[in-house]
Protein backbone atom coordinates (compact mmCIF):
# COMPACT_ATOMS: atom_id res chain seq x y z
CA UNK A 1 0.00 0.00 0.00
CA UNK A 2 1.67 3.23 -1.06
CA UNK A 3 0.25 6.65 -0.50
CA UNK A 4 1.46 9.95 -1.81
CA UNK A 5 1.51 12.31 1.10
CA UNK A 6 4.37 14.45 -0.09
CA UNK A 7 2.25 17.58 0.01
CA UNK A 8 1.59 17.58 3.72
CA UNK A 9 0.15 21.08 3.69
CA UNK A 10 -2.87 19.81 1.79
CA UNK A 11 -3.81 18.10 5.01
CA UNK A 12 -3.58 21.30 6.90
CA UNK A 13 -0.69 20.16 9.06
CA UNK A 14 2.93 19.21 8.93
CA UNK A 15 2.27 15.62 9.94
CA UNK A 16 4.62 13.12 8.38
CA UNK A 17 3.41 10.45 6.00
CA UNK A 18 3.82 7.81 8.67
CA UNK A 19 1.84 9.84 11.20
CA UNK A 20 -0.97 10.17 8.69
CA UNK A 21 -0.94 6.53 7.75
CA UNK A 22 -0.90 5.23 11.32
CA UNK A 23 -3.60 7.68 12.32
CA UNK A 24 -5.75 6.58 9.37
CA UNK A 25 -5.41 2.90 10.17
CA UNK A 26 -6.03 3.48 13.88
CA UNK A 27 -9.20 5.40 12.98
CA UNK A 28 -10.45 2.57 10.80
CA UNK A 29 -9.68 -0.11 13.40
CA UNK A 30 -11.44 1.96 16.05
CA UNK A 31 -14.51 2.68 13.90
CA UNK A 32 -14.79 -1.03 13.15
CA UNK A 33 -14.53 -1.95 16.81
CA UNK A 34 -11.34 -3.99 16.53
CA UNK A 35 -9.45 -1.92 19.09
CA UNK A 36 -10.13 -0.01 22.29
CA UNK A 37 -8.11 3.22 22.33
CA UNK A 38 -7.41 2.95 26.05
CA UNK A 39 -5.79 -0.45 25.49
CA UNK A 40 -3.44 1.16 22.94
CA UNK A 41 -2.45 3.76 25.52
CA UNK A 42 -1.87 1.12 28.20
CA UNK A 43 0.35 -0.90 25.85
CA UNK A 44 2.47 2.16 25.08
CA UNK A 45 2.72 3.16 28.71
CA UNK A 46 3.69 -0.37 29.72
CA UNK A 47 6.69 -0.49 27.40
CA UNK A 48 7.70 3.14 27.91
CA UNK A 49 7.51 3.13 31.69
CA UNK A 50 7.04 -0.29 33.27
CA UNK A 51 8.96 -2.97 31.41
CA UNK A 52 12.63 -2.15 30.88
CA UNK A 53 16.22 -3.09 31.66
CA UNK A 54 15.68 -2.40 35.34
CA UNK A 55 13.85 -5.76 35.45
CA UNK A 56 16.87 -7.60 34.10
CA UNK A 57 19.22 -5.68 36.38
CA UNK A 58 17.26 -6.99 39.36
CA UNK A 59 17.70 -10.55 38.10
CA UNK A 60 21.44 -10.09 37.63
CA UNK A 61 21.97 -8.41 40.98
CA UNK A 62 20.15 -11.25 42.73
CA UNK A 63 22.28 -13.79 40.89
CA UNK A 64 25.39 -11.96 42.11
CA UNK A 65 24.45 -12.17 45.78
CA UNK A 66 22.38 -15.34 46.07
CA UNK A 67 24.18 -18.57 45.04
CA UNK A 68 21.01 -20.66 45.17
CA UNK A 69 19.15 -18.24 42.93
CA UNK A 70 22.15 -18.13 40.62
CA UNK A 71 22.14 -21.91 40.25
CA UNK A 72 18.39 -21.95 39.63
CA UNK A 73 18.73 -19.12 37.09
CA UNK A 74 21.19 -21.09 34.96
CA UNK A 75 19.23 -24.34 35.32
CA UNK A 76 15.77 -22.94 34.66
CA UNK A 77 15.84 -19.29 33.65
CA UNK A 78 12.09 -19.08 33.05
CA UNK A 79 11.19 -20.28 36.54
CA UNK A 80 13.89 -18.34 38.38
CA UNK A 81 13.11 -15.09 36.58
CA UNK A 82 9.39 -15.79 36.92
CA UNK A 83 9.84 -15.92 40.70
CA UNK A 84 10.70 -12.20 40.53
CA UNK A 85 7.50 -11.51 38.61
CA UNK A 86 8.96 -11.22 35.10
CA UNK A 87 7.90 -13.28 32.12
CA UNK A 88 5.23 -13.56 29.49
CA UNK A 89 5.45 -11.87 26.15
CA UNK A 90 8.96 -12.22 24.71
CA UNK A 91 9.97 -13.98 27.88
CA UNK A 92 7.95 -17.21 28.03
CA UNK A 93 11.13 -19.25 27.60
CA UNK A 94 14.10 -17.51 29.20
CA UNK A 95 17.69 -18.68 29.21
CA UNK A 96 20.38 -16.97 31.30
CA UNK A 97 23.94 -17.04 29.98
CA UNK A 98 26.84 -16.87 32.39
CA UNK A 99 29.76 -14.61 31.60
CA UNK A 100 33.01 -15.65 33.30
CA UNK A 101 36.56 -14.33 33.05
CA UNK A 102 37.12 -16.80 30.19
CA UNK A 103 33.72 -16.83 28.42
CA UNK A 104 31.78 -13.85 27.04
CA UNK A 105 28.24 -14.26 25.70
CA UNK A 106 26.56 -12.02 23.11
CA UNK A 107 22.96 -12.15 21.93
CA UNK A 108 21.64 -11.25 18.48
CA UNK A 109 18.65 -11.97 16.25
CA UNK A 110 19.91 -12.10 12.67
CA UNK A 111 16.44 -12.83 11.23
CA UNK A 112 14.38 -10.12 12.94
CA UNK A 113 14.59 -8.53 16.37
CA UNK A 114 13.91 -11.22 18.98
CA UNK A 115 14.83 -9.79 22.36
CA UNK A 116 13.84 -10.60 25.96
CA UNK A 117 11.21 -7.87 26.36
CA UNK A 118 10.12 -9.23 29.74
CA UNK A 119 13.48 -8.41 31.31
CA UNK A 120 14.95 -5.72 29.04
CA UNK A 121 11.95 -3.95 27.53
CA UNK A 122 11.93 -3.11 23.83
CA UNK A 123 15.22 -3.37 21.97
CA UNK A 124 17.30 -0.31 21.08
CA UNK A 125 17.49 0.71 17.44
CA UNK A 126 21.03 -0.61 16.99
CA UNK A 127 19.96 -4.11 18.08
CA UNK A 128 17.41 -4.16 15.23
CA UNK A 129 19.77 -2.57 12.71
CA UNK A 130 21.45 -4.24 9.74
CA UNK A 131 25.00 -3.54 11.00
CA UNK A 132 24.41 -5.39 14.28
CA UNK A 133 22.35 -8.24 12.84
CA UNK A 134 24.78 -8.89 9.99
CA UNK A 135 28.12 -8.63 11.75
CA UNK A 136 27.66 -10.05 15.25
CA UNK A 137 27.69 -13.68 14.13
CA UNK A 138 30.77 -13.23 11.92
CA UNK A 139 32.84 -10.60 13.72
CA UNK A 140 31.68 -10.23 17.31
CA UNK A 141 34.98 -8.67 18.37
CA UNK A 142 34.55 -5.99 15.72
CA UNK A 143 31.05 -5.28 17.03
CA UNK A 144 32.36 -5.10 20.59
CA UNK A 145 34.93 -2.56 19.39
CA UNK A 146 32.05 -0.38 18.14
CA UNK A 147 30.89 -0.34 21.76
CA UNK A 148 34.37 0.43 23.03
CA UNK A 149 34.80 -3.04 24.50
CA UNK A 150 38.01 -5.02 23.99
CA UNK A 151 38.34 -8.52 25.42
CA UNK A 152 41.53 -10.58 25.78
CA UNK A 153 42.33 -12.58 22.64
CA UNK A 154 41.89 -15.89 24.43
CA UNK A 155 38.45 -15.06 25.83
CA UNK A 156 35.95 -17.43 24.28
CA UNK A 157 33.09 -15.57 22.64
CA UNK A 158 29.76 -17.33 22.38
CA UNK A 159 27.20 -15.71 20.12
CA UNK A 160 23.56 -16.75 20.52
CA UNK A 161 21.32 -16.14 17.50
CA UNK A 162 17.72 -16.02 18.79
CA UNK A 163 16.06 -18.03 16.04
CA UNK A 164 13.25 -19.58 18.14
CA UNK A 165 11.09 -18.32 21.02
CA UNK A 166 13.87 -18.72 23.58
CA UNK A 167 15.00 -15.36 24.86
CA UNK A 168 18.53 -14.94 26.16
CA UNK A 169 19.74 -12.81 29.05
CA UNK A 170 23.45 -12.37 29.64
CA UNK A 171 24.56 -12.31 33.27
CA UNK A 172 27.71 -10.17 33.28
CA UNK A 173 30.56 -10.80 35.69
CA UNK A 174 30.28 -8.99 39.00
CA UNK A 175 32.62 -6.02 39.15
CA UNK A 176 35.46 -6.01 41.67
CA UNK A 177 35.13 -3.81 44.71
CA UNK A 178 31.44 -4.52 45.29
CA UNK A 179 31.73 -6.90 48.22
CA UNK A 180 28.89 -6.47 50.69
CA UNK A 181 26.79 -4.28 48.35
CA UNK A 182 23.01 -4.59 48.49
CA UNK A 183 21.10 -6.01 45.52
CA UNK A 184 19.60 -2.61 44.90
CA UNK A 185 22.95 -0.89 44.75
CA UNK A 186 24.41 -3.65 42.58
CA UNK A 187 21.53 -3.32 40.13
CA UNK A 188 22.74 0.21 39.36
CA UNK A 189 25.89 -1.34 37.88
CA UNK A 190 23.98 -3.59 35.49
CA UNK A 191 23.57 -1.86 32.15
CA UNK A 192 21.22 -2.94 29.40
CA UNK A 193 24.18 -3.55 27.09
CA UNK A 194 25.88 -5.76 29.66
CA UNK A 195 22.80 -8.01 29.57
CA UNK A 196 22.93 -8.22 25.75
CA UNK A 197 26.67 -8.83 25.78
CA UNK A 198 27.76 -5.67 23.99
CA UNK A 199 28.95 -4.15 27.24
CA UNK A 200 30.27 -4.99 30.68
CA UNK A 201 28.79 -4.11 34.04
CA UNK A 202 29.87 -0.74 35.38
CA UNK A 203 32.53 -0.61 38.03
CA UNK A 204 31.91 1.19 41.33
CA UNK A 205 33.97 4.14 40.08
CA UNK A 206 31.56 4.66 37.13
CA UNK A 207 28.71 5.50 39.51
CA UNK A 208 30.42 8.57 40.95
CA UNK B 1 12.55 -17.06 2.41
CA UNK B 2 15.94 -15.89 1.28
CA UNK B 3 15.04 -12.26 1.87
CA UNK B 4 16.83 -9.24 3.21
CA UNK B 5 15.73 -10.06 6.76
CA UNK B 6 18.26 -12.91 6.79
CA UNK B 7 21.21 -10.65 7.49
CA UNK B 8 23.71 -12.88 9.31
CA UNK B 9 27.15 -12.64 7.72
CA UNK B 10 26.36 -9.90 5.19
CA UNK B 11 28.99 -7.21 4.84
CA UNK B 12 29.06 -3.54 4.05
CA UNK B 13 26.52 -2.10 6.50
CA UNK B 14 29.20 -0.25 8.44
CA UNK B 15 29.68 0.06 12.17
CA UNK B 16 26.99 -0.37 14.82
CA UNK B 17 25.95 3.06 16.04
CA UNK B 18 24.56 3.03 19.59
CA UNK B 19 22.50 6.11 20.42
CA UNK B 20 23.20 7.62 23.86
CA UNK B 21 20.10 7.97 26.06
CA UNK B 22 17.92 6.48 23.37
CA UNK B 23 14.16 6.89 23.88
CA UNK B 24 11.95 3.79 23.66
CA UNK B 25 10.27 5.28 20.59
CA UNK B 26 11.56 7.93 18.20
CA UNK B 27 8.21 9.31 17.04
CA UNK B 28 4.61 9.24 18.15
CA UNK B 29 3.58 7.16 15.12
CA UNK B 30 6.07 4.47 16.15
CA UNK B 31 4.22 4.09 19.45
CA UNK B 32 0.94 3.73 17.61
CA UNK B 33 2.33 1.28 15.04
CA UNK B 34 3.80 -0.82 17.83
CA UNK B 35 0.72 -0.86 20.05
CA UNK B 36 -1.73 -1.38 17.17
CA UNK B 37 0.30 -4.39 16.06
CA UNK B 38 0.16 -5.89 19.55
CA UNK B 39 -3.52 -5.11 20.06
CA UNK B 40 -4.48 -6.57 16.69
CA UNK B 41 -3.11 -9.99 17.63
CA UNK B 42 -6.05 -10.28 20.05
CA UNK B 43 -8.77 -10.87 17.41
CA UNK B 44 -6.79 -14.02 16.53
CA UNK B 45 -6.70 -13.60 12.77
CA UNK B 46 -2.98 -14.49 12.48
CA UNK B 47 -0.12 -15.89 14.55
CA UNK B 48 3.35 -14.53 15.31
CA UNK B 49 5.00 -16.55 12.54
CA UNK B 50 2.57 -15.11 9.99
CA UNK B 51 3.45 -11.63 11.31
CA UNK B 52 7.14 -12.28 10.86
CA UNK B 53 6.57 -13.51 7.33
CA UNK B 54 4.43 -10.47 6.51
CA UNK B 55 7.37 -8.29 7.59
CA UNK B 56 10.08 -10.11 5.68
CA UNK B 57 8.06 -10.88 2.55
CA UNK B 58 9.07 -7.88 0.46
CA UNK B 59 11.85 -7.07 -1.97
CA UNK B 60 15.28 -6.71 -0.36
CA UNK B 61 15.53 -3.19 -1.75
CA UNK B 62 12.35 -2.22 0.03
CA UNK B 63 13.15 -4.07 3.26
CA UNK B 64 16.52 -2.39 3.64
CA UNK B 65 15.17 1.07 2.86
CA UNK B 66 12.41 0.94 5.49
CA UNK B 67 12.75 1.72 9.18
CA UNK B 68 11.92 -0.95 11.74
CA UNK B 69 8.45 0.33 12.58
CA UNK B 70 7.71 1.16 8.95
CA UNK B 71 8.13 -2.57 8.32
CA UNK B 72 5.88 -3.40 11.27
CA UNK B 73 3.24 -1.00 10.05
CA UNK B 74 3.39 -2.22 6.45
CA UNK B 75 2.97 -5.79 7.69
CA UNK B 76 -0.02 -4.78 9.81
CA UNK B 77 -1.68 -3.12 6.81
CA UNK B 78 -1.00 -6.24 4.75
CA UNK B 79 -2.47 -8.56 7.37
CA UNK B 80 -5.63 -6.59 8.08
CA UNK B 81 -6.37 -6.27 4.37
CA UNK B 82 -5.50 -9.90 3.52
CA UNK B 83 -7.85 -11.10 6.28
CA UNK B 84 -10.63 -8.77 5.07
CA UNK B 85 -10.70 -6.89 8.35
CA UNK B 86 -10.06 -3.68 6.43
CA UNK B 87 -10.37 -2.99 2.71
CA UNK B 88 -8.08 -1.00 0.44
CA UNK B 89 -10.63 1.75 -0.16
CA UNK B 90 -10.91 2.28 3.60
CA UNK B 91 -7.15 2.68 3.87
CA UNK B 92 -7.25 5.29 1.11
CA UNK B 93 -9.90 7.44 2.84
CA UNK B 94 -8.85 6.68 6.42
CA UNK B 95 -12.32 5.69 7.58
CA UNK B 96 -14.49 2.63 7.87
CA UNK B 97 -16.73 2.28 4.80
CA UNK B 98 -17.99 -1.27 5.27
CA UNK B 99 -19.39 -3.32 8.16
CA UNK B 100 -16.72 -4.91 10.35
CA UNK B 101 -15.82 -8.56 10.09
CA UNK B 102 -16.95 -10.30 13.27
CA UNK B 103 -13.97 -11.20 15.47
CA UNK B 104 -14.05 -13.38 18.60
CA UNK B 105 -12.39 -10.87 20.95
CA UNK B 106 -10.55 -7.60 21.17
CA UNK B 107 -8.01 -6.31 23.67
CA UNK B 108 -9.53 -4.38 26.56
CA UNK B 109 -7.40 -2.00 28.61
CA UNK B 110 -7.98 -3.99 31.79
CA UNK B 111 -6.70 -7.18 30.12
CA UNK B 112 -3.41 -5.77 28.83
CA UNK B 113 -1.24 -6.71 31.82
CA UNK B 114 -2.65 -10.20 31.98
CA UNK B 115 -2.35 -10.78 28.22
CA UNK B 116 1.27 -9.62 28.24
CA UNK B 117 2.07 -11.74 31.28
CA UNK B 118 0.60 -14.79 29.60
CA UNK B 119 2.59 -14.08 26.44
CA UNK B 120 2.76 -16.82 23.84
CA UNK B 121 4.42 -19.99 25.12
CA UNK B 122 5.44 -22.22 22.20
CA UNK B 123 6.35 -25.42 24.06
CA UNK B 124 3.97 -28.31 23.40
CA UNK B 125 3.45 -31.85 24.70
CA UNK B 126 5.14 -34.49 22.62
CA UNK B 127 4.57 -38.18 22.16
CA UNK B 128 7.77 -38.64 20.18
CA UNK B 129 11.33 -39.06 21.37
CA UNK B 130 13.89 -36.42 20.55
CA UNK B 131 16.11 -37.82 17.80
CA UNK B 132 19.26 -36.11 19.08
CA UNK B 133 21.00 -35.80 22.43
CA UNK B 134 23.34 -33.17 23.79
CA UNK B 135 26.80 -33.74 22.32
CA UNK B 136 25.57 -35.30 19.07
CA UNK B 137 27.12 -34.02 15.88
CA UNK B 138 24.57 -32.83 13.34
CA UNK B 139 24.54 -31.16 9.96
CA UNK B 140 21.96 -28.57 9.04
CA UNK B 141 20.08 -29.17 5.83
CA UNK B 142 20.54 -26.97 2.83
CA UNK B 143 16.98 -25.73 2.46
CA UNK B 144 15.75 -22.68 0.55
CA UNK B 145 11.99 -22.44 1.03
CA UNK B 146 10.29 -19.38 -0.46
CA UNK B 147 8.13 -19.42 2.68
CA UNK B 148 8.99 -18.55 6.29
CA UNK B 149 11.85 -20.42 7.93
CA UNK B 150 14.01 -19.82 10.99
CA UNK B 151 17.14 -21.52 9.69
CA UNK B 152 19.41 -18.64 8.67
CA UNK B 153 21.40 -18.98 5.45
CA UNK B 154 24.77 -18.69 7.17
CA UNK B 155 24.26 -21.95 9.08
CA UNK B 156 22.77 -24.06 6.27
CA UNK B 157 24.74 -27.17 5.33
CA UNK B 158 27.04 -26.70 8.32
CA UNK B 159 28.37 -29.12 10.89
CA UNK B 160 27.49 -28.38 14.49
CA UNK B 161 26.99 -29.94 17.90
CA UNK B 162 23.76 -30.29 19.84
CA UNK B 163 24.31 -28.19 22.92
CA UNK B 164 20.92 -28.62 24.48
CA UNK B 165 17.62 -30.38 23.87
CA UNK B 166 15.14 -27.57 24.51
CA UNK B 167 11.79 -29.28 24.15
CA UNK B 168 9.05 -29.67 21.61
CA UNK B 169 8.01 -26.31 20.14
CA UNK B 170 5.63 -24.90 17.54
CA UNK B 171 7.30 -25.20 14.12
CA UNK B 172 7.30 -21.74 12.51
CA UNK B 173 7.84 -23.07 8.97
CA UNK B 174 4.46 -24.75 9.25
CA UNK B 175 2.65 -22.26 11.51
CA UNK B 176 3.49 -19.29 9.26
CA UNK B 177 1.66 -20.96 6.38
CA UNK B 178 -1.48 -21.70 8.37
CA UNK B 179 -0.60 -25.40 8.18
CA UNK B 180 -0.88 -25.91 11.92
CA UNK B 181 1.56 -25.74 14.80
CA UNK B 182 3.14 -29.08 13.88
CA UNK B 183 5.36 -29.06 17.01
CA UNK B 184 8.89 -30.38 16.55
CA UNK B 185 11.85 -31.01 18.83
CA UNK B 186 13.97 -27.93 19.20
CA UNK B 187 17.70 -27.89 19.90
CA UNK B 188 20.42 -25.37 20.55
CA UNK B 189 23.08 -26.17 17.96
CA UNK B 190 26.56 -24.76 18.31
CA UNK B 191 28.93 -24.08 15.43
CA UNK B 192 32.61 -23.31 15.43
CA UNK B 193 33.39 -19.91 13.92
CA UNK B 194 35.66 -21.49 11.32
CA UNK B 195 32.99 -23.95 10.24
CA UNK B 196 30.81 -20.96 9.39
CA UNK B 197 33.33 -18.48 8.06
CA UNK B 198 36.25 -20.59 6.85
CA UNK B 199 39.89 -20.57 7.80
CA UNK B 200 39.82 -16.82 8.46
CA UNK B 201 37.09 -17.23 11.08
CA UNK B 202 37.97 -16.29 14.65
CA UNK B 203 38.85 -19.58 16.41
CA UNK B 204 37.76 -18.14 19.77
CA UNK B 205 34.17 -17.66 18.51
CA UNK B 206 31.26 -20.08 18.50
CA UNK B 207 27.76 -19.28 17.27
CA UNK B 208 24.60 -21.06 18.41
CA UNK B 209 21.18 -21.11 16.82
CA UNK B 210 17.99 -22.77 17.99
CA UNK B 211 17.06 -25.28 15.31
CA UNK B 212 14.05 -27.54 14.91
CA UNK B 213 14.59 -31.23 14.19
CA UNK B 214 13.41 -31.04 10.55
CA UNK B 215 16.39 -28.72 9.88
CA UNK B 216 18.92 -31.33 11.04
CA UNK B 217 20.46 -34.63 9.94
CA UNK B 218 22.90 -36.82 11.90
CA UNK B 219 26.56 -36.26 11.07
Amino acid sequence: MTHDHEHHHEHGSDLSEMQLRTRALETILLEKGYIEPAAIDVLIETYEKKIGPRNGAQVVAKAWVDPRFRQWLFEDGTAAIGSLGFGGRSGNHLVALENTPSVHNMVVCTLCSCYPWAVLGLPPLWYKSAPYRSRTVADPRGVLADFGVTLPKDTEIRVWDSTAELRYLVVPTRPAGTEGWSEEKLADLVTRDSMIGTGLAKSPGDLK
Amino acid sequence: MNGAQDLGGMQGFGPVAPEPNEPVFHADWEKRAFALTLAMTMPGQWNIDMSRFARENRSPTEYLSMSYYQIWFAALETMVTERDLVSDDEIVVGHSLHPPKPVPRILSPSAVAQVLYRGGPTERESNTQARFNAGDRVRTKNINPPTHTRLPRYVRGRLGTIERVIGCHVFPDSNAQGAGENPQWLYTVRFDGRELWGADGDPSVTVSVDAWEPYLVPA
